[in-house]
């Protein structure tokens, strides 16, 4: 194992995070902060309760993985995407460092980044609405499986872009549907028979599900099939970059 | 002459077909000598980084094998890889970093635990020490190739690859880099170059390869090839033009400007006889006064046209 390249990688991207600290880190809160203010204050307090929470409360951890979702994404495919358009990816392919070591350094530091974002985020909540954590360990568990899910799947989506514009599109055009219809906002029980049905095909919707349940302790769709899901989306992007770097895909000719 | 070192490259039926279909490495057998300056010559297109880049694994090899300082490319990467230090033909950088931290990156990288010591000296060397907190944006293209140069050597290679290192290099630059490659060579560095400007493999090679068309078709050690295929000439200014070359020196491979004022007489450097004190008797015999003569000797640029236009 090539420790001082994960290293190296690690920390380059961390330094990236660090000198764009506006972008990275200030306007994702900022931006979660309005959410909070508009839904958990002005609408939320007059709004009834779901599922025994008030309002504003029930959007906290909907709205923090909304956030690491995106960020993890972005992060990631940003990360790997800039050395592939600079040209500076040579390097990276002439060095001795095996794909392992190239995912644990671009995925790690992603997912680094989005986990401090997700508890900042938690933090700023405080100050608008009163939540609890029932189970503070799985809580912790969801946020770094979520990081690292979604960093993977940003990295793979960073690797296949070759424009800016595709780099951009599917955060675009699916994540962000998905995590708008993935229950945020509402608890899918209030959909009509149909959509409940078909908001099942949304793997986003176990995502926040598992995070409300570690709040709360209820939760839409039972947690071990949130979990499993996770674990299912985790092992396919793994095996995703594997097949990407065994190959060649995209990065050699 | 220093006896041929054993091989520290070895480069066997390599062939490379990018996915246009285009061909770009025709069954190259290559090896390179432990502790030389190889200059690999050849014109635009002729498949010069496709070689470069697939020995330091940015391109796949569609046959062929490469073994570097004992290590198979392919099986045994991380060994090989850690020999090698790669300066590529683009200016391709991280534009926000700064120079101190781009280069220690490369070294961690390259699985060297940190050194600022030798980074420092490897700065210094490369007369990057004052820039070492510059981001790279900010500084000039030739600043931009040493820190390339630099990020390569932060990791001690063995092998050093340089793609056009002194494109768009000032002359001094220029001088002080051939300076720096000779040092490192004589460091134990092997050196693999490509370059345009004939005048630096003829400056600085030990042996060269010429590729057209993604085929070697010459490798040899520098000055034999010069010996071999180098062409000398007597050019003789005359004091009175002569209206045609006279018969009794029809024989010879004498050429006669158009005003007529000079004779230009071609030999070839490895004859036993160059025929040149003949030729001056002949011509005194004639009558025919000199009014000056000089010679010269095919550089290694004619060299290389002759051999490329010999095969297109
Ligand atoms: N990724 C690629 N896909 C398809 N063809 C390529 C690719 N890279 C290079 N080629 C082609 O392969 C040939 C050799 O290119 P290469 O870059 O190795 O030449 P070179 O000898 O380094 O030339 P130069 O002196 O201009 O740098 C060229 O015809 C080039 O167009
Ligand atoms: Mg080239």
């Amino acid at each position: 194992m090539n420790v001082h390249a994960i290293r190296a990688i690690y920390k380059f991207e961390m330094a990236r995070t660090f000198r764009t600290i506006v972008q990275s880190i200030v306007s994702p809160v900022l931006s979660t902060s309005l959410y909070f203010v508009v839904f958990g204050s002005a609408i939320g307090s007059r709004m009834g309760e779901v599922g025994g929470v008030n309002y504003g409360s029930f959007i906290v951890p909907g709205l923090v993985m909304l956030s690491l979702l995106g960020e993890s994404i972005s992060n990631a495919s940003f990360g790997i995407y800039l050395p592939k358009w600079s040209g500076t990816i040579y390097e990276l392919l002439s060095s001795p460092v095996s794909f392992v070591e190239v995912v644990i350094g671009y995925v790690g530091a992603a997912a680094s980044k989005s986990i401090m974002l997700g508890v900042l985020i938690l933090v700023t909540a405080r100050i608008f609405v009163p939540y609890e954590i029932v189970h503070p360990v799985w809580m912790v568990v969801f946020l770094v499986l979520t990081a690292v899910t979604f960093s993977m799947f940003g990295f793979i989506i960073g690797l296949w872009a070759d424009s800016f514009q595709k780099l951009q599109a599917i955060p675009l055009m699916v994540v962000t549907p998905l995590t708008f219809l993935g229950g945020a906002f509402y608890s899918i029980n209030m959909l009509p028979p149909l959509w409940q049905k078909v908001t099942l095909f949304n793997p986003v919707v176990y995502l926040i599900s598992g995070m409300r349940w570690a709040f709360y302790g209820s939760s839409d769709v039972n947690v071990a099939i949130s979990f499993g899901i996770i674990l299912g989306v985790l092992v396919a992007c793994v095996t995703a970059i594997w097949w990407i770097f065994k190959t060649g895909y995209k990065l050699k000719s | 002459m220093p006896e041929p070192q054993p091989p520290i490259v070895t480069i066997t039926g390599l062939e490379k077909t990018y996915k246009s279909g285009f061909q770009a490495l025709k069954r190259v057998d290559l090896t390179i000598r432990r502790g030389e300056i190889f200059a690999l010559l050849g014109p635009n297109g002729a498949g010069k980084t496709t070689l470069i880049s697939i020995v330091c694994g940015i391109v796949n090899a569609s046959a062929g094998t490469v073994v570097a300082d004992g290590h198979d490319i392919v099986k045994d990467f991380r060994a090989a890889r850690s020999k090698i230090g790669l300066v590529p033909q683009e200016l391709s950088t991280d534009a926000f970093e700064t120079v101190w931290s781009t280069v220690t990156f490369s070294r961690g990288l390259f699985g060297k635990s940190p050194d600022p010591a030798h980074i420092e000296k490897v700065l210094r060397e490369l007369s990057l020490w004052e820039k070492k907190d510059a981001k790279i944006m900010t500084l000039s293209g030739g600043m931009k190739r040493r820190v390339l140069i630099a990020k390569a050597l932060s990791h001690d290679p063995t092998i050093l690859f340089l793609d056009e290192p002194t494109a768009g290099v000032d002359v001094e630059l220029r001088h002080d880099m051939w300076q720096m490659v000779r040092e490192l060579r004589d460091n134990g560095v092997t050196i693999i170059l490509t370059t345009h400007y004939i005048e630096e493999a003829q400056e600085m090679a030990d042996r060269i390869g010429v590729i057209h068309k993604g085929e070697l078709i010459v490798v040899e050690d520098k000055d034999v090839l010069m010996r071999r295929l180098g062409k000398r000439q007597l050019i003789v200014q005359l004091q009175q033009p002569i209206d045609k070359i006279p018969e009794s020196l029809a024989g010879l491979a004498l050429e006669r400007s158009a005003d007529g004022t000079t004779l230009t007489y071609s030999f070839d450097v490895q004859g036993e006889q160059t025929g040149i004190a003949q030729f001056l008797k002949q011509l005194e015999q004639l009558g025919i006064e000199l009014k000056d003569l000089h010679s010269s000797e095919s550089s290694l640029e004619d060299i290389f046209v002759n051999l490329v236009k010999e095969k297109s």
